[in-house]
C-alpha cells in the first residue's frame, strides 16, 4: 500500500452488516471522487464467526486489496457469543481483534468497540501496540447505538469514528446514509453518527490525523458493482431473458441478480430442482428461441457436465457461469480457488468443445459474458464464463460509460421463415440443419413452431436433418464441422479481441503470467518490481477455450523467463499453455496459492525476487513455487 | 406475422402427416409395444389438426427414446432422464408449441425421477408418455423401478428385493392434473388417452403400458385389460384426488397379479397450469417470450437505463 491510501478493515460475525454498511463506506467514498475497491473474507456459517471486509480507498485507481491494511474498526461480535460450551468460535477468543492484527501495518489505527471486547483478554496486545506504533480507540459503540437507537446501530457508529479520526467528511456518508435507509430508521441512524462523530473529537486529540483519507476526483461518473454485477447486467444487455439455476455459493449472486431483474424486464427466472435440470432448462428455451443461461459452482458444474455435451452434439446455444471456489467437492465454499479450471475446459465425454472466458475484472465480467452470448448464438455452441468467488464478489467503481451499450437480441444463426423455404429439406420435407459443408462451420437452425423448419436434434451422431446415424464418412462430416467452428472463434477473438491484456514496458526481460480474477494483483505486483528495479510485464488471459497460442507465445518470445501465478495447487494453467503451446515448459515456473485466500500482490513479489531470481526457499506456506521444466 | 407461423395452423386430418417419409424405418423389435405408442401418438395428432411443424417431442434415451425419430415433428431426443426439463423449458419460452416428452420407465421413473416428481408438482403444461414396458430395454434386459419384486435379470440374478414403483400414485401425490393409464395392446384407448392428455392444460401422465418381447415375456402387458371408465364394477369419481388415489392403489396391485387395468384415473381441470400460475405472479409474459426475438418494434431494455443507478 501506498502513504496516501486508507484500507479500511471493518471485522466483526456474519449477520453483523458488515457487508452492507463496507458497501455503503466504499460507494459514499466513490461518490467522493476516489478509487475503491473491496475485499470480502467470510466463513461458511449464517450468523457469527469472525468475517471481515476490506474497503480499500485511492486517489489513483486501484486493482486489488493491495497488501496489509492501516485501519481497523473491529465490532463486537454480538453472534459469535456462543454460549454453549466448547463452542469453536466463541467470544473467549475475540476474533474481531485478535484475529486481524498480524496484517495491520506499522502506524495503523484501530477502533474497537469497548461494551464488547476487552484487550485484557489478548496476549501481549499492550506489547504489540507498541512495538508497532499503532494508535488505539477504545469506544463504546455499542451504548452509543443503544442510546440512540438499537444495538445493530453499531456499524453506523464505527462508521462515524472512522470518519473523525481519518478526517472523512461526514456529508459524505451521511448523504449516502439518507439515499440508502428508510426514513424511520434514518433518524437515529443519524442520531448514532454525530453522537459517536463527537466524542471522538471531544475525546482524542484527533487535530493532526494518524491515518488520513486521500481526496480526489474522477473525471467521469463512476458505478460500484461486483463482477457478479456485471455478469448479469451483460447478459441482460445481450438479450438474456431465461435463467434456471439451484443455488450454489458463489453462483448464487449471479441467478439472485437475475431472478430479482428479469420479471421486470419480461424474463423468466426458473429454480429448479437440481444442476443437470438447471442446465437442461435452459437448452430448452434456447432450442424453442430464447436466449438462455444458467449456471453453478463446482460440484453444481459437475451435474451440468451431461447437458453440456448434448448442447455441444445438438449445436444448442447456451451460456454457463461457473463461479469457482476451493474444491475437490464441496471444499471451502466461501474460498476463492482457480481450480475449476481443467473441470470446465474438459468436462463431458468425447472430443467436446465449448468456449471459456475468464474476466478479470468487472468491466471485462460485462464485456465477455457479452461476448459469450454473442459467440453461442452465432455459433450454436455453449459458452461459459468462468470466474470465480473472489471477482463475484469484490466490489470496485467503474465508469458508467461500460455499460452504455446498445442491447443486442440478435438470436445469431437462425433462419426465419422464408429463408427456410429456399433452404435444403430433406425427401421426408425435414430441414437439412446439420448441414456437412458451411463457411465457417456454422450450418443455421430453425425453431419449432417455424413453419418448414422441422428436424431432429439428437445428442446421437446424426445425419443432416438429425437422424441417428453411425456411417463413418457423416460422422468425420459432422466432426470437422463441429471443430471447424472452434477456428472460426479463434479466428473471429484474434481479430477483434483485446481481452487478453499485456501490461508494463514492452521490453521487459521477465513476463509475469496470469488468468481470470488474479490479473489486477499481479499487474500491481509487477508496478513494485518495476519500482525494485526488475523489468517485469503482465500478461493476463482471458480466453481459455480457444486458447489465444500466438499471443500467449508470441508474450513468451519476448521475455527471457515467465512466472505463472495461479490460485492453483497442480499449475492447472501453466500445464494449459504447455499443452496449448506444445512447449515452453523449461521457460515458465509456477507460483501457485491456494490457501483459501487470494494473491496479494507482495506474495508475488517475493515469489518473483525469492523464489525465481534468487532460488530460495519461500518463508512460509501461504505460497508455493514450482521452477520451471529442467530445474 | 408471427414468426411461428405453424401454431395454431389448421391440417388435414391424415395420419400420414406424422410420418416422416423415407426416415429410417423403425428399429424395434417385431412385437415391440412401442410401435403402439408410435400409433397412437400420430393418431392423436392428426385427430387434433395439429401441424408437425407446430409439435415438439422431446425424449430421453432407450429404445422408447427413438420415438421422435420415427414421428414427424420437430423433435429432441435428449439425454437418459432428460426428457422434462428441457420439454418444460420449450414449452415456457414458446407457449403455443404443443410439447410432448417421452421416455421409458428406467428413463422416466429411474434417472429421470427427480425431473418427474418435480414437472408434476409444477403443473407444467405438457404432456409426458411414459413407455412401461418393466424392463430396461435397450441395454439388454435389466430389471427396472418397475419390474415386480422377485424379478430376475443379468443385473439381479437371485431376484429383485425391491418392491416396484407405483408411476400412478406418484404423479398423483407429486402433483399432475391428469392423469391416465393405457396400454399398447388397444390402440384405441390410447389414442383417445393421449388427445386428452394433449388437449389437458396442466401437467398430463400417461403411463403406457408396453410390451417387450424381446427382454421381458412373463410381462403382463400382454394381457387384454380391463378400461376401468368402461366397466361398472369400477365407479369413482377421478376428479377426486382420494378416490382416484384409491383406484390407483388398486389399479397398482391388480397389475402385480395379473390384471391389467387401464384409463383416466385423475383429471382435475380446475388446477392453473404453471404456466398460468407463473403469469398471475407476474414471472412471466403473456405474449410467447420467442416471439419477442422477431419483433422489431419491440424496446429492448437494458441495465443502463435500468439498474445502474443504485449503483451510484
Ligand atoms: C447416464 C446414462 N446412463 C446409462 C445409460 C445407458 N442406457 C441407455 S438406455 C437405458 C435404459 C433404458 O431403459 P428404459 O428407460 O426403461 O427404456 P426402454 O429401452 O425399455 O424403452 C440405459 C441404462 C445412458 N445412456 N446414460
Ligand atoms: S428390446 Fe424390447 S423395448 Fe426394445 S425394441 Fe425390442 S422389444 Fe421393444
Amino acid at each position: 500500500m501506498t502513504d496516501h491510501e486508507l484500507i479500511w478493515r471493518i471485522a466483526g460475525g456474519s449477520g453483523d452488516g458488515i457487508a452492507s454498511t463496507s458497501q455503503n463506506f466504499a460507494k459514499a467514498l466513490m461518490r467522493a471522487g476516489l478509487h475503491v475497491f473491496t475485499h470480502r473474507h467470510y466463513p461458511s456459517r449464517i450468523r457469527g464467526g469472525h468475517t471481515y471486509t476490506e474497503v480499500r480507498v485511492s486517489a489513483d485507481p486501484v486493482k486489488s486489496r493491495g497488501d496489509g491494511y492501516n485501519f481497523l474498526l473491529s465490532l463486537g461480535d454480538s453472534f459469535a457469543r456462543n454460549p454453549s460450551e466448547g463452542a469453536y468460535y466463541g467470544n473467549e477468543e475475540i476474533k474481531p481483534l485478535s484475529e486481524n492484527l498480524d496484517e495491520l501495518v506499522e502506524g495503523g489505527v484501530i477502533v474497537y468497540d469497548s461494551g464488547l471486547l476487552d484487550t485484557d483478554e489478548i496476549e501481549n496486545f499492550d506489547e504489540r501496540v507498541e512495538e508497532n506504533d499503532w494508535h488505539v480507540y477504545d469506544i463504546n459503540l455499542r451504548s452509543i447505538a443503544r442510546e440512540h437507537g438499537r444495538e445493530v446501530m453499531r456499524n453506523t457508529a464505527g462508521v462515524a469514528v472512522t470518519c473523525a479520526i481519518a478526517d472523512i467528511e461526514p456529508d459524505v456518508i451521511k448523504s449516502l446514509m439518507s439515499d440508502a435507509m428508510p426514513e424511520k430508521i434514518l433518524e437515529p441512524n443519524l442520531e448514532v453518527f454525530d453522537d459517536a462523530y463527537q466524542q471522538v473529537k471531544e475525546d482524542f486529540d484527533v487535530d493532526a490525523p494518524d491515518i488520513s483519507a486521500p481526496t480526489g476526483e474522477h473525471d467521469e461518473e463512476q458505478v460500484l458493482l461486483s463482477g457478479s454485477d456485471a455478469i448479469a447486467y451483460g447478459a441482460i444487455d445481450e438479450g438474456c431473458r431465461f435463467i434456471s439455476g439451484y443455488p450454489m455459493t458463489p453462483w448464487t449472486e449471479v441467478f439472485v441478480i437475475m431472478s430479482q431483474n428479469l420479471p421486470e424486464l419480461g424474463g423468466i427466472s426458473e429454480q429448479v430442482e437440481d444442476e443437470i435440470a438447471a442446465a437442461a432448462l435452459a437448452m430448452g428455451a434456447s432450442h424453442a428461441g430464447v436466449k438462455a443461461m444458467s449456471g453453478s459452482s463446482g460440484g453444481g458444474f459437475s451435474l451440468m457436465s451431461e447437458p453440456l455435451g448434448l448442447a455441444e452434439i445438438t449445436e444448442t446455444p447456451i451460456v454457463l457461469v461457473e463461479a469457482m471456489r476451493a474444491g475437490p467437492s464441496t471444499g471451502m465454499p466461501t474460498k476463492p480457488e482457480q481450480s475449476d479450471m481443467e473441470h470446465v475446459l474438459y468436462t463431458s465425454q468425447g472430443d467436446s468443445h465449448r468456449v471459456v472466458f475468464a474476466p478479470a475484472t468487472a468491466a471485462e465480467a460485462y464485456d465477455q459474458t457479452r461476448k459469450a452470448f454473442k459467440i453461442a448464438y452465432e455459433y450454436q455452441i455453449p459458452a461459459i464464463v468462468l470466474y470465480d468467488q473472489k471477482l463475484g464478489g469484490e466490489l470496485s467503481n467503474v465508469p458508467a460509460s461500460v455499460f452504455d451499450e446498445e442491447p443486442n437480441p440478435d438470436l445469431g444463426s437462425v433462419l426465419t421463415e422464408a429463408e427456410l423455404a429456399d433452404a435444403p429439406h430433406d425427401d421426408s420435407g425435414k430441414y437439412q440443419r446439420f448441414q456437412h459443408d458451411t463457411e465457417n462451420g456454422v450450418s443455421p437452425r430453425s425453431l419449432p413452431g417455424q413453419k418448414g423448419g422441422r428436424y431432429l436434434a439428437t445428442g446421437n451422431e446424426h445425419m443432416p436433418a438429425g437422424h441417428i446415424s453411425e456411417d463413418p464418412d457423416n460422422r468425420v462430416a459432422q466432426m470437422n464441422r463441429r471443430m471447424q467452428k472452434v477456428e472460426s472463434i479463434r479466428a473471429e477473438l484474434d481479430e477483434d479481441g483485446d481481452f487478453n491484456t499485456v501490461y508494463g514496458p514492452e521490453d521487459a526481460d521477465y513476463g509475469l503470467i496470469t488468468f481470470g480474477s488474479q490479473q489486477g494483483t499481479v499487474e500491481e505486483a509487477a508496478d513494485v518490481l518495476n519500482e525494485n528495479g526488475h523489468s517485469v510485464k503482465v500478461l493476463g488471459v482471458s480466453e481459455l477455450m480457444p486458447f489465444p497460442k500466438t499471443q500467449v507465445s508470441e508474450f513468451l518470445d519476448s521475455v527471457d523467463e515467465a512466472l505463472v501465478v495461479e490460485m492453483t495447487a497442480s499449475a492447472q494453467f501453466r500445464g494449459l499453455a504447455q499443452k496449448e503451446l506444445g512447449g515452453y515448459g523449461d521457460k515458465m515456473s509456477s507460483l501457485l496459492k491456494y490457501n483459501g485466500n487470494p494473491f496479494e500482490p507482495h506474495d508475488i513479489v517475493e515469489g518473483f525476487e525469492t523464489a525465481l531470481l534468487e532460488g530460495e526457499e519461500l518463508p512460509d506456506n501461504r505460497t508455493k513455487f514450482v521452477p520451471k521444466v529442467g530445474e | 406475422m408471427s414468426a411461428f407461423s405453424a401454431i395454431g395452423e389448421e391440417t388435414e386430418k391424415d395420419q400420414n402427416e406424422f410420418t416422416p417419409g423415407l426416415e429410417p424405418q423403425p428399429t424395434w423389435c417385431p412385437g415391440c409395444g412401442d410401435f403402439g405408442v408410435l400409433k397412437a401418438l400420430k393418431g392423436a395428432a392428426a385427430e387434433l389438426g395439429l401441424s408437425p411443424d407446430e409439435m415438439m417431442v422431446a425424449t430421453g434415451i432407450g429404445c422408447s427414446g427413438k420415438l421422435n425419430s420415427y414421428f414427424n415433428s420437430y423433435g429432441f431426443h435428449t439425454i437418459h432422464g432428460r426428457s422434462l426439463p428441457i420439454a418444460r423449458a420449450a414449452k415456457l419460452a414458446n407457449p403455443g408449441l404443443t410439447v410432448v416428452a417421452a421416455g421409458g420407465d428406467g428413463d422416466g421413473y429411474g434417472i429421470g425421477g427427480n425431473h418427474f416428481m418435480h414437472t408434476a408438482r409444477e403443473n407444467h403444461d405438457i404432456t409426458y408418455i411414459v413407455f412401461n414396458n418393466e424392463i430396461f430395454g435397450l441395454t439388454k434386459g435389466q430389471t427396472s423401478p418397475t419390474s415386480p419384486m422377485g424379478h430376475k435379470s443379468k443385473t439381479q440374478p437371485h431376484g429383485s428385493a425391491k418392491t416396484p414403483l407405483r408411476p400412478l400414485s406418484l404423479s398423483l401425490n407429486a402433483g399432475a392434473s391428469y392423469v391416465a393409464r393405457t396400454a399398447a395392446v388397444n390402440p384405441n384407448q390410447a389414442k383417445d388417452i393421449i388427445v386428452e392428455a394433449i388437449q389437458h392444460d396442466g401437467f398430463s401422465h400417461v403411463d403406457f403400458l408396453t410390451q417387450c418381447p424381446t427382454w421381458n415375456k412373463d410381462a403382463r402387458q400382454y394381457v387384454p385389460y380391463i378400461d376401468i371408465n368402461d366397466s361398472d364394477d369400477y365407479e369413482f369419481d377421478k376428479t377426486s384426488r382420494s378416490e382416484a388415489s384409491e383406484m390407483m392403489f388398486e389399479t397398482e396391485n391388480a397389475l402385480h397379479e395379473g390384471t391389467v387395468l387401464t384409463g383416466r384415473y385423475y383429471v382435475d381441470e380446475d388446477r392453473p397450469s404453471y404456466q398460468q400460475e407463473k403469469q398471475r405472479i407476474g414471472e412471466m409474459p403473456e405474449e410467447p417470450l420467442a416471439e419477442r426475438y422477431f419483433d422489431d418494434s419491440y424496446e429492448w431494455e437494458r441495465s443502463y437505463d435500468k439498474f445502474l443507478d443504485k449503483h451510484k
